[in-house]
């Protein structure tokens, strides 16, 4: 390593003010980081600091990723299998048909995503900051199998300049970007987005007798009557089991629960996520799934669904794991965090439940709940300034 | 019967070098200065020149604007030089310790009133070492407190005694003495099981992790400061040189210092004189001081100095690191070493425990960012404040919003510990100071 750095640290001069490079410096800097941790010591302040930053939080948020992305790119090549009738079970062969087929999506939204931070890191003179690592795996994750990767780029495109870049970059934007890409594409694109034919790769191949490659929520919100049985994509029907699991189609990162919950002790056992916002929302998602199974209504069949098969079905689970809790963009306060998360749980599931139009309600109720993010802090930290001018005046 | 606090929120940083009980006397510091920045909030104006000779308590810096604050020498000597910076701003004034002693015993008596006790303070430099809130500077000289805060014990990362036991009753006399300076209280705040008891002051025990040792976190337990409101604090040691002084009549300059740090070889307590030079209280226990960092104080809130550097106030600490700018870490947002600590446990380390003792160096361990996880903050700050707001309030400059959000009850120490665990490596003790000064300006 001695070697690569001394390497490295001749061509370093260039980069730098007066250097001929000196145009490129944040991306020199950006790359020379991420290989070695600058030894800059503290000049003011504490003299010892906590070894987690940026680049580490969100690498542990990429690792509590994992499980999700491994998993989702088997269920890609399952779901395809069964849809053309290949009989082939075998492990790698649908790994390897999954991570080819979303390869092409995970690298358009890394390329096109870190291109528009590193060229506007460079305007500004700034560090390139490591945000969008998380996002640009998250983004196809909650997209459907068949996007095409011009919709997605430019979708990322406009979340991360409009959503991001124009707030001031990472750290400073109020919605979620990987969301805000989700809902481009969604309201955009929506033959592409939505419909029985997207969430299974078919690859140019028929499927079998049938098929139908609906997900089970698209399924419930166009059936009719309150018997709808939720079935895989070769016509039998789904346990919860299988939806614990994830063996159905969706988006193909967020099928499985089992997964989603082992990247969530993850994030909470190293703090990085909000206990509080993931508890406040499965709550609120449980509350507002059992008031709607009380009240079950024929015009609305995903209200039959049980509470916990709400909670394990669609992307409700990943959207309060890796979406909710979010930091930038969720509340800020303790008490803030438990309102914001159950009033995300609990809308989500009432879209979902009520407006048969949006298959799932998760995407749109943790933007919703961005928005109203800073006034619910506001709120909160008004209760604090209250309490003390209280205490100034009963003093006097 | 005392009362009882527990402080919850907080952290022990687990540092490698917690000193012994020995005690050692430094006999090798030939030269003492005093840092007239330690003690903000007076414009400092030296009294003497350099080649002046100066006993113990003779003054060698006073207030410019009222004249009767001072600072004083800590030994008989000669004073060697007025270290200047920019536009004339003092450094320091050191003095070379000469071999007479004469000290002089100049009893005070019991009897004198408030304003005679006050004015005695000033001209001792036992003022100076007192602190007020807000703002967090030497109390101005025609300040009024509501109540008298006196911390008995440290928390810091690796901090000792404050005082011993036979310190007790000079304490208590010191404290009856503070008494007399408020129509308030004088709070003492000891460690819980610590045993000191008094009549001229309210003892309250405090039990929890650090900061429960910072005054600021006493205050806000027992009565938080309010607009418009002035406290004083100060530590032990200096309660029981006032107690001394006016007991006795002695100028007592004596200090405690831990001599602490993961490069100490043998850490414990060093027995000297406030503002002696660090070579001396050193002397024998650090092999080579080359790639260390030295500090005066804690790590934390102390300042670094140089083998050649003097004790700063509070007088009470010394701490030895390793500076580890020689160190390249290839990716070491990757890393699995065993030896790096986080309190956010996505570091190996957290699989052996995070309460045995690391190794910390100087390094910043990454870049400067905007704030973007939550609550961080929060854990380690026992005040019902919410220091990011206020923070950013401070940022913005926007008076009124500090005022409501509690920058009055704060101290930049009080921001340390955050500081210490911020993902986001911001200079939050940098700021609040700043925005105290700014504050104290706008307002007078």
């Amino acid at each position: 390593m001695k070697g690569l750095k001394k390497r490295i640290d001749k061509v370093k001069p260039h980069f730098e003010k007066e250097g001929k490079l000196s145009k490129f410096h944040s991306v020199f800097d950006g790359f020379y980081t991420f290989l070695f941790t600058p030894n800059e010591t503290s000049r003011s302040g504490v003299h010892i600091h906590d070894s987690n930053d940026s680049k580490r939080t969100m690498i542990t948020v990429v690792i509590a990723l994992l499980p999700c992305v491994l998993f989702g790119m088997w269920n890609i090549g399952l779901q395809h299998n069964m849809a053309i009738g290949d009989p082939d079970r075998a492990f790698f062969r649908m790994f390897f048909y999954g991570f080819f087929a979303v390869l092409p999506q995970i690298l358009t939204a890394y390329i096109v995503g870190l291109g528009i931070e590193f060229i506007v890191a460079q305007l500004r003179g700034h560090e390139i900051q490591e945000g969008f690592l998380v996002s640009g795996i998250l983004i196809p994750m909650i997209c459907p199998v068949d996007t095409p990767c011009w919709m997605l780029a430019v979708s990322v495109a406009f979340a991360v300049i409009f959503a991001k870049e124009v707030f001031g970059g990472t750290g400073y934007n109020f919605l979620n970007i990987a969301l805000v890409t989700r809902a481009f594409l969604f309201f955009a694109y929506p033959s592409k987005m939505s419909g029985d034919n997207v969430f299974v790769s078919l690859g140019h191949q028929t499927a079998v007798d049938g098929y139908s490659g609906a997900t089970p929520l698209g399924q419930l919100a166009s059936a009719i009557g309150g018997d709808a049985q939720v079935l895989n994509v070769v016509g039998d029907p789904l346990s919860f089991t299988d939806m614990f699991f994830g063996f159905y189609p969706g988006s193909w990162g967020e099928t499985s629960t089992f997964c989603i919950l082992l990247g969530l002790g993850i994030l909470l056992v190293t703090g990085i996520a909000s206990w509080r916002i993931i508890l406040s929302a499965v709550f609120g998602g449980f509350f507002m799934g059992v008031v709607a199974h009380h009240f079950a209504n024929e015009l609305y069949p995903v209200t039959y669904l049980l509470p916990w098969e709400q909670l394990s079905l669609g992307g409700f689970a990943f959207a309060v794991t890796f979406m909710a809790t979010d930091p930038v963009t969720a509340c800020r306060t303790a008490a803030g965090k438990c309102i914001y998360g159950f009033l995300i749980g609990a809308i989500a599931i009432l879209i979902r439940c009520y407006n048969t139009g949006y298959p799932e309600g998760a995407m749109l109720a943790v933007l919703l709940m961005n928005c109203f993010a800073p006034l619910i802090d506001y709120i909160v930290v008004n209760g604090n300034i209250n309490r003390r001018l209280k205490r100034a005046v009963s003093n006097e | 019967m005392a009362g009882k606090i527990r402080i919850k929120k907080g952290l022990d940083i687990p540092l490698k070098g917690k000193p012994s009980d020995k005690i050692t006397v430094d006999t090798s510091s030939k030269l003492y200065a005093i840092y007239p920045d330690d003690f903000p909030g007076v414009i400092w104006k030296a009294q003497v020149k350099a080649g002046d000779v100066v006993s113990s308590g003779d003054i060698i810096l006073s207030d410019k604007i009222s004249g009767k604050i001072c600072l004083v020498a800590p030994v008989d000597g000669e004073v060697i030089e007025i270290n200047r910076g920019e536009r004339r701003h003092i450094n320091y004034i050191s003095i070379a310790r000469s071999e007479k002693n004469n000290e002089k015993a100049s009893a005070a008596s019991n009897r004198i009133d408030s304003e005679e006790i006050r004015a005695t303070l000033q001209r001792s430099g036992l003022w100076a070492m007192m602190r007020q809130r807000p703002y967090d500077i030497v109390p101005e000289a025609e300040s009024v407190a509501r109540d008298i805060f006196v911390t008995a014990f440290d928390t810091s990362p690796l901090a000792g005694e404050i005082i011993t036991e036979k310190d007790k009753e000079w304490l208590e006399k010191g404290l009856e003495t503070l008494s007399r300076l408020t129509s308030g209280k004088v709070y003492l705040n000891i460690r819980a099981g610590q045993g000191i008891e008094s009549k001229a002051a309210t003892v309250t025990e405090f039990e929890g992790p650090h900061p429960a040792g910072n005054v600021g976190v006493q205050i806000a337990a027992i009565k938080p400061v309010n607009k418009g409101e002035t406290v004083w604090t100060l530590d032990a040691r200096t309660a029981v040189r006032i107690g001394k002084f006016f007991g006795a009549g002695v100028s007592d300059y004596t200090t405690l210092v831990a001599v602490t740090g993961p490069e100490v070889s043998d850490p414990h307590l060093v027995s000297t004189i406030v503002g002696a030079s660090i070579e001396g209280i050193l002397n024998g226990l650090l092999q080579d001081p080359k790639g260390k960092r030295i500090i005066s104080g804690n790590v934390l809130t102390g300042e670094k100095v140089g083998i050649n550097g003097y004790l700063h106030y509070p007088y009470r600490q010394v701490t030895v690191i390793e500076e580890g700018d020689e160190a390249d870490e290839f990716m070491g947002w990757a890393s699995l070493n065993p030896g790096k600590y986080s309190v956010k446990r996505n570091f190996p380390a957290f699989l052996r425990g995070l309460s045995k003792p690391f190794d910390f160096d100087a390094r910043i361990k990454g870049g400067k960012r905007a704030m973007i996880l939550s609550e961080e903050y929060d854990k380690v700050f026992p005040f019902d404040i919410y220091p990011e707001y206020l923070l950013k309030a401070i940022m913005a400059n926007d008076i009124d919003r500090m005022e409501k959000l509690g920058i009055y009850e704060v101290a930049p120490e009080d921001f340390a510990l955050p500081e210490f665990v911020d993902t986001s490596k911001q200079e939050l003790q940098k700021i609040v100071r700043e925005g105290l000064d700014n504050l104290r300006k706008e307002l007078s």
